[in-house]
């Protein structure tokens, strides 16, 4: 940052729930039960209090009904203080990244010194809705007066009324294409060509990558276990398959497109509840608290594209990070790319690799590159440990600065595709 | 929430409609619709309760109202902390039988008086109405309450029923079923089933109280009516049968020898519950027997003990945060009331099962102790699993609930040396171990004590705070402050082996099982000091702490005491060897697995001096605890057996007991206890000075 009018955004802490596998029914918690689970322990390894939190800033994209504003409702269940505000931010998959965004604006424009920025998801809760022909019909019931008036409206009952609409079904299809998110990963592998076996050898070593940082104790400081009202503990990430191999990813049928199309249940991301927070500090505020940094952020960009292609997102919001600050490929050491669907990463890797895709529709000269594999998503991602969409964005900022620490990383970039056309992207730079 | 807005706004204040400055205990006015406010704000207290003036002024306050009738009275409290605690205890120390009749009486003729008024006479309640407060408020024609309004009969807890008219005026409210249900166990009714049940015409918000009294005067509060089974037991064999069931579930939980006091009212029900005038008189009569009888006596000591202990556990603690090391039953049962309570906890354990475990039962203690969903949701909130330990830096206090090893305990404290606040108190929960020992690994000797809490923490109110050679003056009134947070009764007491409680319990236990090796049943054993009047027998004791347990504590006591102890059953120690543990383990001298033993055997063949070897050892032990400085008196260490192991409170606590019973008696039996049974049975010196 060259204008010092600018202050520097420090990435100071963070630590989420596992990633817990949506099984039949809610799982053991709420979004904001999750955001309590991982938000008590990361603010009691702090050496600073509560009250020196700014804001509050928390990404969820199923809200539920007894949790309106879940950051509000996370703050004050998390003990912090009726006076520090605290809003949440909807911007689908890229909902916990916005939310370190807005942090790092508003700190960077010098209004905040420290605010506490997350994502939390409770897909697993995603409500089931009546009909909107049942809704009415069930207005006319209890509006009807007298037994004859009732009668009639209860004549009025169909069967499908019964049949509610599945939230999470709506939610991952996309209101102006009407394609659903598994649907613009086959769009995308069929443009850059990405069969069924790449896909499923992608998705393997996401398995094998989580299950090594899992054995090897790189996520010890930043998942922490959540224990449920049963005396249940909850503490790693359950969705992933330490054997994962290409027999087994070979059996399941095309979920989205059956017979013929090539997107399955095992090389997409799975449908998974968890939440995720950073604590996000000025340079006076990690110079007033003492506080030793994970990583600096420099820089951010969001980006919109056709629905129907969402998947190329990261390409179109972390490109102009690049040219920004003139890296070449080489130059970003380590990248999160959420895995919504192992097509649409390769996909970006595709698209990026592409002179002529790079100059005729980012503006560059030639291919950006090829992103090296030992610096994509190095400890597994969303295939292995699920995408609770809300959260994802906040993961991936937050384990890219934990494992350019861990490796000694300058520089990295994480970034994502969005439902509904978008992308963001943040750069992370070593303290 | 305490934000400077809402303090500033203040809380919300009492309606209290035109009344001015106190006139003695009450405040009265007429608004401008002539309705007479009296409102109780009784003199130098913050909790209303019902003396001989606050009657006798209340009396004055009616005489004027009937001659010049109002358009309606509102009766309520001035006082935060609700309508009225009940009939002032010290009160009743003054009374002698007949002129307690009297006094009674007359009282009976003041609320006659409100009831029979010619204008609406509407109560207020916020907070509780016990005891005589609830029967001011059931002389009126209405009764509204303020959420979180609760009422209750607690008279029986002093071994007495109610006296000034519950007797009859709450079963012609709300039928006698579940009036006697009430006035029997002396259990509460909050807002909700006081509604549900009748008690209440009304539930209103604070806010709107000036509203609903004027709603209450134009007639358009409907007013309870009782139900249709009350007319059954105006029928004698009706009453009769009823009554039969209440006995008998009656002398389960208060045999009659004991506690006459419900079984009193259960007669008193069954010969006049058709006849409110004979009714009013015998309950009078009744009342002022049950008044000098001894348990209502002891159990008056009792009360007035817990409020000694509830005093030296005011104050502030200090305290926000509390980090609890070691999740086993007792570590987890602290951290959840603490939490329960409103402290900030985290629980280390280096078992993450084992944390996983405690919010499992945490979670069942708040369902025990039936909070809401939303106390419930913060209470574990507040409770953090923290197997990472990072609560230590944080805490305010830090309470140590590892296994019972000392070379544990010393790991344990060398290892938080440089990780606490500097202001941070610990505490070892120890039960048999030296507190000045332990202190030597403590990162600071001033700030580190005992805190013994007794297991179920959860149901047992009594905590030993032991102050050692080096702890320091502010440490333990931190310490005893905390325990009146959680809602624990401190005693503050020195290091001593098994400090007050324990060194008590353990001859008593041990002698049991010497009798066992004599040949008398275990069930003989029990009988014979549940007949006494403990809540639970020596062996079900045994088996309900833990035979390993025990028998640690016990080899600890014998180690380290001067007196001579019972020697340690063989049969004890295989138990313990075979893992049959006692209730943990489903197995101990009892078989568990069908749930609490209840022994009750015939005593005929028993030894003569079967509960005299039983209770003697505990009385010796109080006096040499008293003798050796480990208690500061009598009262102190009456007030521990009670609320610690719920020590026969009818007998008034074993100091007490040993008094009423005669010191020279006492001495008398014990040595010839001695010269049959051996040196154990040796009178302490310290008798010497308590005859």
């Amino acid at each position: 940052m060259t204008d010092p009018k600018n202050q520097r955004v420090y990435l100071v802490d963070g630590a989420r729930t596992p990633f817990l596998k949506a099984r039949s029914g809610p799982g053991p918690f709420t979004p904001v039960d999750l955001a309590v689970q991982c938000g008590r322990p990361v603010l009691a390894r702090q050496t600073f209090d509560r009250t020196a939190f700014d804001l509050v800033i928390l990404g969820c994209v199923n809200v539920i009904a007894d949790e309106m504003n879940p950051a509000r409702v996370a703050a004050l269940r998390l003990g912090l203080p009726e006076e520090t505000v605290a809003f949440s931010v909807q911007i689908n998959c890229g909902s916990g990244m916005q939310s370190i965004d807005t942090a790092y604006r508003y700190i960077r424009d010098g209004s905040h010194q420290m605010i506490l920025a997350g994502g939390t998801e409770a897909l697993s809760h995603a409500p089931l809705t009546l009909r909107s022909s049942a809704v009415e019909w069930f207005g006319k019931m209890n509006t009807a007066k007298g037994p004859l008036d009732q009668a009639k409206a209860m004549s009025g009952i169909r069967p499908e009324f019964f049949n509610p609409v599945v939230g999470l079904e709506r939610g991952l299809t996309d209101p102006i294409t009407t394609l659903s998110m598994g649907q613009t990963a086959e769009v995308l592998a069929q443009h850059f060509n990405i069969d069924r076996k790449t896909a499923d050898a992608y998705a393997m070593q996401s398995h094998h990558r989580l299950a090594a940082a899992q054995s090897e104790g790189r996520l010890r400081d930043e998942l922490m276990p959540a224990f449920d009202r049963d005396g249940n503990v909850y503490d790693h990430d359950d969705g992933v398959r330490p054997d994962s191999d290409m027999e087994g990813l070979a059996k399941p049928k095309p979920v989205f497109e059956p017979p013929y199309g090539q997107v399955t249940a095992g090389n997409s991301s799975q449908i998974t509840d968890g939440a995720s927070w950073c604590i996000l500090a000025s340079q006076r505020a990690v110079d007033q608290h003492g506080l030793e940094p994970l990583a600096e952020i420099t820089d951010s960009q969001w980006a919109g594209l056709d629905p129907s292609i969402m998947g190329l997102g990261p390409v179109m919001a972390a490109t102009p990070i690049a040219q920004r600050h003139g890296f070449g490929v080489d130059d970003i050491d380590l990248w999160e790319l959420n895995e919504a669907f192992a097509a649409q990463v390769l996909s970006c890797l595709a698209a990026w690799n592409d002179d002529a895709f790079c100059r005729d529709v980012l503006g560059l000269d030639k291919a950006f590159g090829r992103i090296d594999r030992d610096r994509l998503n190095v400890d597994g991602g969303a295939i292995s440990l699920g995408h609770p969409v809300g959260t994802s964005g906040n993961r991936i900022v937050l384990h890219l600065a934990n494992a350019m620490k861990q490796r000694g990383a300058k520089r990295g970039i994480a970034t994502e595709c969005i439902g509904g056309g978008l992308g963001g992207a943040m750069l992370l730079e070593a303290v | 929430m305490t934000g400077h807005v809402l303090k500033y706004l203040g809380e919300t204040k009492l309606e209290l409609g035109p009344v001015g400055d106190a006139d003695g205990n009450w405040r009265t006015g007429r608004d401008d619709a002539d309705v007479l406010w009296l409102v109780l704000d009784k003199q130098n207290t913050n909790m209303n309760t019902i003396s001989k003036d606050v009657i006798r002024e209340l009396d004055q306050h009616i005489i004027a109202a009937e001659k010049n009738l109002p358009t309606a009275i509102v009766i309520r409290s001035a006082k935060k902390a609700g309508f009225a605690a009940g009939a002032d205890i010290s009160d009743f120390e003054a009374m002698t039988e007949d002129g307690a009749a009297d006094l009674l009486q007359q009282a009976h003729d003041v609320l006659d008086r409100i009831e029979a008024l010619n204008c609406p006479t509407i109560c207020i309640v916020h907070g509780a109405a016990l005891g005589a407060g609830f029967e001011i408020a059931l002389a009126c024609d209405y009764r509204i309450a303020i959420p979180g309004a609760s009422f209750g009969f607690p008279e029986v807890q002093l071994g007495l029923h109610p006296g000034l008219g519950g007797t009859f005026r709450l079963p012609a409210l709300i039928g006698p079923t579940d009036a006697m249900t009430m006035m029997l166990t002396g259990k509460t009714a909050h807002t909700k089933r006081a509604k549900s049940q009748g008690i209440v015409d009304a539930v209103v918000e604070e806010r709107h109280i000036a509203a609903a009294v004027t709603a209450a005067v134009e007639g358009k509060i409907d007013k309870h009516e009782p139900g249709v089974t009350s007319r059954a037991f105006g029928f004698d064999q009706a009453r009769s049968l009823a009554a039969r069931k209440m006995r008998s579930e009656t002398e389960k939980k208060a045999p009659k020898q004991h506690y006459p006091a419900p079984h009193a009212l259960i007669d008193l029900w069954v010969e006049h519950g058709d006849n409110r005038d004979a009714m009013q008189k015998a309950e009078i009569q009744s009342f002022a027997r049950l008044l000098r009888s001894d348990t209502s006596k002891n159990l008056r000591r009792v009360f007035f003990l817990r409020q000694n202990l509830k005093d030296e556990g005011r104050g502030d603690d200090g305290v926000s945060h509390v980090h609890v090391i070691g999740a086993g039953a007792m570590g987890t049962e602290i951290a959840a009331i603490a939490a329960i309570k409103g402290k900030i906890v985290t629980l280390g354990d280096i078992e993450t099962e084992a944390l996983g475990r405690a919010i499992g039962t945490a979670a069942k203690i708040c369902e025990d102790k039936h909070l809401s969903d939303i106390e419930m949701r913060d209470a574990l909130d507040r409770l953090m699993p923290d197997p990472r330990g990072y609560g230590l830096a944080q805490a305010d206090l830090v309470i140590e609930a590892a296994t019972e090893r000392e070379d544990l305990k010393e790991k344990i404290f060398k290892g938080l040396k440089g990780k606490l606040k500097k202001s941070a108190i610990l505490v070892s929960n120890t039960s048999s171990l030296s507190v000045d020992d332990l202190a030597t690994s403590a990162p600071s000797k001033t700030r580190f004590a005992g805190l013994h809490f007794f297991n179920p923490v959860s149901r047992i109110d009594l905590v030993e705070v032991v102050k050692g050679d080096a702890t320091s003056a502010e440490t333990a009134a931190s310490l005893a402050a905390f325990c009146g947070a959680i809602g624990k009764l401190p005693v503050t007491v020195a290091d001593y082996p098994g400090f007050v409680v324990n060194r008590a319990l353990v001859p008593y236990m041990l002698e049991a099982m010497v009798l066992m090796d004599e040949g008398v049943s275990k069930e003989v054993i029990d009988t014979a000091a549940l007949r006494f009047g403990m809540p639970m027998g020596p062996v079900t004791l045994a088996d309900q702490v833990g035979l390993d347990v025990g028998l640690h504590v016990a080899q600890s006591l014998s180690e380290n005491l001067k007196t001579s102890m019972p020697p340690i059953s063989d049969d004890l120690r295989e138990r313990v060897d075979a893992g049959d543990l006692g209730k943990k383990s489903g197995k101990g001298f009892y078989d568990w697995s069908d749930g609490t033993p209840h022994p009750d055997a015939d005593l005929d063949e028993a030894p003569d001096d079967l509960t005299d070897r039983l209770i003697l050892p505990m009385l010796n032990a109080c006096a040499e605890v008293l003798r050796e400085g480990v208690a500061q008196s009598p009262d102190q260490i009456d007030a521990a057996m009670i609320f610690a192991t719920g020590w026969a409170p009818f007998r008034g606590g074993p100091m007490h007991y040993a008094k009423q019973r005669g010191v020279d008696d006492v001495i008398a039996r014990l040595r010839e206890l001695q010269e049959a049974h051996g040196p154990r049975f040796t009178a302490d010196d310290g008798w010497s000075g308590l005859a």
